[in-house]
């Protein structure tokens, strides 16, 4: 083989064993080898990758059989690490397995790694991580995009062969675009969220990051469905999305929202999804502008849901069960209670969490709460209606992912609400809970790549999937490597 | 100044089902510290709750048997606050969709019908317990009952004196008991009450400021508390002193109430939609059957026995007082119709064995070996003094009445022959009585029917032997 078996994908390589043209022990011999060589460079993963659990895997004849998954840091695996990139979860390590890993386990995977991420899947350029930033494969002075900065950049460096990260407001899409892989966030409820820690419960689902949209279908497959456990999991049968892809795509109607094409946008960006659309329409798709008049008010709304259900899900970690406990005694007229409680509290959380943590008390807090969480909710709702109507006439509809490519390291670090506007494009598709998929569509003048965002009905995976793969067979985006 | 005291209850009942409100763990008690846990009820990161149908369907059935009006659409919510026995420092608790709200419950006190509204019947997870071992700087937490269900069921402050309250609690109990959705038994925690209570001067709309009272463990606790409280309010009223709105604990030890917290130190607890859990609907169908399934309530069920059945008010009151007795009652008139016959028996020689947590049951009292003695004594076969012997044995050793009839040599003698050596005896022994009754005093012959019984060991029929004895008398 001249090829190195880490930079193939699943469905690659499941061909190539079941061919028995390879030695299944290579996979992990070669992600070594790549990993020592780039790892340090990149920093994709939590702390060391654990190649030793490859001896458990490959149940049988499965399709990811001996294939290793990379998971983000905020999805639980039996007595793995899994700490959401925080202090505060320091040594946590769940006595279970999250249903997706239980899944991937099913199908002959095994866990290989933890990817780093922003700290609870706060951020969009994974520098809030309590360990260290991951820097983009494509140029390390550069962010590789957030929160699942970790699982994208170890996709593109190929340090991974697919991996699982969480969108709760683009940070699987987002990353997936400036790291120039394919990151799907399905619709709301077709994932099971059972085992990943929950930053925003109504908003939040794991995905896959991939190298190209056969996995992502692949692995879309094997993690959907009804989990008993969860009891926001859609009881809807899972379809052979592998299967589906290679159907036709013309006379698909394409909608092209005048609200995320503005004046002033990134030139590269706009420059390749015009390029992208007339692609597309080459292959026979049509498109027509649309208007989705209360996308100004996602990124609003989104910060006033997300963080109120942030504030709450993460009182959890008070010191009392698990993860970092602070005894300090700072005010000793003060009980040991409280001095506990705000000692880990003010200790484990980085600055992000914390700013998260009390906007969202705050807004659900008394004589606020109307104003602020229950309007959201409301305007939400409208977000809702506006893709419905869309999607009344339209197939689906085509954005960027990202209003940028990468930034540099730092540029947004101390600017949260410039920070916050890298999910301009992703954030309204968690709010609708519809799906959407970031695929790669160009590469800006420096050398970085710019994603495309296609945004599809309420389990229209197949869809948005089939678009995807219609298009990445004409174009050679994908193929492109960083070079490290 | 004359006051009107203001009574609000919020009484919360532990569901008796077989699982925890929101994972697959035993609803149990009384297990080994931190055994019956889950990563669900441990509230680990990651995991997520997923609701108990029949718990709901629980809740459902108090709402209506409250008189209440049930919601098709319910809601559960997030009540935030942070305490270590609570393993989210969030309780899944319902804020504005409860199951089931306007409903009323009426109460007769001192001879006065009175109806208490119930505001709202609401569903909420229970927490762990702290252990505060002694001497030590530490404290423990013992997560078991964390993520057990819990219905709150609020009252309108509707009542106006502690004798409200407790009868009030009385048959809210009495009616949980008969549904069969709790134990209600207040020393073991699965019943709790909360007293709010208030004065405002006589005529005034204007509620006063509140206190709320806990730690209450029995009834007659929470109307000792109450009345302290009423104390201590007037006494502060009429010192002209405001009235702070507050939490009070109550001192079983030193009968008063105790300050817990301020208003100012009140939580705010955040209240939001909990997004693990979809809005828990209920179909048309559901709840009918719902409706269908309820049983007769104590109320109803003390009309019929009085109006049916010709009990006296008096014992139909003790008869519905417990749904077991009630139904024992029930079961036995299917075999032995007479039902006066039937509540004596229960009311009087049952109940005088029976203790609150033995079923009836475990005592050997079925409605077969219970009709079974009552219509021995009927029938003459025993006398009604070894029919209650009998039953005390019975419930002694739940061996049937016929062996112990035959053991105990128990059978009734009617037999002229062995009755005629007896009397022939008594008469002989008691020359005076003999003489009075001759003289004329009726009284006389009931003292040598004592006797004659007394001279059988109870076995004698007294009927028989008071025919005997007039006829032998007449020869004298």
């Amino acid at each position: 083989m001249k090829e190195k078996l880490n930079t193939l994908t699943a469905h690659e390589l499941q061909g190539l064993l079941s061919a028995k043209k390879i030695d299944a022990a290579q996979i992990i011999a070669d992600i070594e080898d790549r990993c020592r060589i780039v790892e340090p460079k990149v920093r994709a993963y939590a702390r060391a990758p654990f190649f030793k659990n490859a001896s458990n895997a490959g149940l049988g004849n499965s399709e990811l059989s001996f294939i290793p998954a990379v998971i983000k840091d905020n999805i639980c695996s039996d007595g793995d690490l899994t700490e959401c990139c925080s202090r505060i979860l320091e040594g946590f390590r769940p006595p279970y397995d999250a249903t997706v890993v239980e899944k991937l386990k099913s199908s002959g995977s095994f866990i290989m790694a933890k990817a780093n991420m922003d700290e609870f899947a706060f951020g969009s350029s994974c520098e809030t991580s309590c360990f260290y930033p991951t820097r983009n494969p494509w140029n390390t002075d550069y962010v590789p995009g957030g929160s699942s900065g970790g699982a994208a950049a170890s996709v593109a460096a190929d340090e991974a062969i697919f991996s699982l990260g969480s969108d709760t407001g683009g940070s699987i899409r987002q990353p997936a675009a400036l790291c120039g892989v394919v990151g799907l966030k399905p619709t709301y409820g077709r994932v099971s969220r059972y085992g990943l820690i929950a930053f925003a419960s109504s908003l939040d689902q794991i995905g896959p990051l991939t190298k190209d949209v056969r996995d992502s279908a692949l692995i879309l497959k094997i993690i959907a469905g009804y989990d008993e456990k969860d009891a926001t999991s859609a009881n809807i049968p899972v379809p052979d999305y592998p299967a589906l892809l290679a159907k036709d795509i013309k006379g698909m109607r394409v909608a092209l929202p005048k609200e995320y094409f503005v004046e002033g946008m990134d030139p590269d960006v706009r420059k390749a999804l015009i390029e992208a659309k007339n692609k597309l329409g080459s292959l026979g798709v049509t498109f027509a502008e649309v208007s989705l008049p209360h996308t100004e008010y996602a990124v609003a709304v989104y910060y006033i849901v997300a963080t109120a259900e942030a504030s709450s899900n993460l009182a959890r970690f008070d010191g009392v069960q698990y993860g970092l406990r602070n005894v300090e005694v700072r005010n000793a007229s003060e009980p040991p209670l409280i001095s506990m409680y705000k000692e880990t509290r003010g200790k484990g959380f980085g600055a992000e969490a914390k700013r998260r943590i009390i906007l969202g008390t705050y807004v659900l807090s008394s004589g606020y709460y109307d104003a602020y969480y229950l309007r959201a909710s409301k305007v939400r709702a409208l977000i809702k209606e506006d893709f419905d109507k869309v999607f009344k006439d339209f197939d689906m509809i085509l954005t960027p992912t990202s209003p940028t490519p990468a930034f540099k390291l730092g540029e947004k670090a101390n600017d949260p609400l410039n920070m916050y506007l890298s999910d301009i494009y992703t954030i309204s598709a968690n709010l609708a809970g519809i799906p959407a998929i970031s695929l790669p569509c160009g590469m800006t003048k420096n050398g970085l790549p710019i994603g495309m965002q296609i945004l599809g009905k309420p389990f229209g995976e197949q869809d948005i999937l089939r678009l995807a793969y219609h298009y990445e067979q004409n174009t050679a985006w994908h193929k492109n490597k960083p070079s490290l | 100044m004359t006051y009107e005291v203001v009574i609000g209850l919020e009484v919360h009942v532990q569901l008796k089902t077989k699982t925890k409100a929101f994972c697959g763990c035993v609803n149990e008690f009384g297990l080994k510290e931190n055994t019956n846990t889950c990563p669900v009820c441990l509230g680990l990161p990651g995991s997520l709750p997923v609701l108990n149908e029949k718990a709901c369907k629980m809740s459902v059935k108090v709402g209506l048997a409250l008189g209440c009006e049930p919601r098709q659409s319910v809601k559960f919510d997030r009540k935030n606050y942070f305490y270590p026995d609570l393993p989210k420092n969030f309780q899944i608790s319902q804020y504005d969709m409860p199951f089931a709200e306007n409903g009323s419950l009426d109460i007769l006190v001192n001879g006065v019908n009175k109806k208490i509204r119930i505001k709202r019947v609401h569903l909420e997870e229970d927490a762990g317990k702290l252990i505060h071992p002694e001497g030590a700087s530490f404290s423990l937490v013992d997560f078991n009952r964390a993520g057990t269900p819990l219905l709150e069921i609020v009252s309108e402050p509707d009542m106006h004196s502690p004798d409200d309250a407790y009868q009030y609690l009385t048959d809210l109990k009495l009616i949980l008991q008969y549904l069969g959705v709790s134990d209600c038994d207040m020393e073991k925690g699965s019943l709790r009450c909360d007293a709010n209570i208030s004065l405002r001067p006589a005529g005034q709309v204007k509620l006063g400021t509140k206190a709320e009272l806990k730690n209450m463990n029995s009834f007659k606790a929470v109307k000792a508390a109450l009345a302290y409280e009423i104390k201590r309010q007037k006494a502060a009223l009429e010192n002209k002193e405001v009235i702070a709105q507050e939490t009070r604990l109550w001192d079983e030890k030193k009968e008063e109430t105790f300050i817990m917290r301020s208003k100012e130190e009140a939580h705010d607890y955040r209240y939001f939609p909990e997004p693990d859990l979809p809005l828990f609907e209920l179909s048309a169908e559901e709840l009918r059957d719902i409706r269908d399934s309820l049983p007769e309530l104590p109320k109803e069920r003390f009309k019929r026995f009085v109006s049916v059945l010709q009990i006296s008010e008096k014992d139909a009151v003790v008869l519905v007082s417990s749904r077991e007795l009630a139904d024992l009652f029930e079961a036995c008139l299917e075999i032995y119709k007479e039902p006066k016959k039937i509540a004596n028996w229960l009311i009087g020689p049952v109940l005088s064995h029976t203790s609150s947590n033995v079923s009836f049951e475990a005592m050997h009292l079925t409605p077969e070996s219970l009709t079974k003695v009552i219509s021995l004594v009927e029938d003459g076969t025993v006398s009604n003094l070894a029919g209650k012997s009998i039953l005390a044995e019975m419930i002694e050793t739940g061996k049937p009445a016929q062996d112990i009839i035959r053991e105990k040599n128990l059978a009734q003698v009617s037999d002229s022959c062995e009755l005629g050596s007896v009397i022939d005896k008594v008469i002989a022994n008691n020359k005076r009585s003999v003489d009075d009754y001759l003289a004329g005093k009726e009284n006389a012959l009931m003292f040598l029917v004592g006797q004659v019984m007394r001279s059988s060991s109870g076995k004698a029929n007294p009927k028989v032997a008071k025919e005997m004895l007039t006829e032998r008398l007449k020869k004298c």
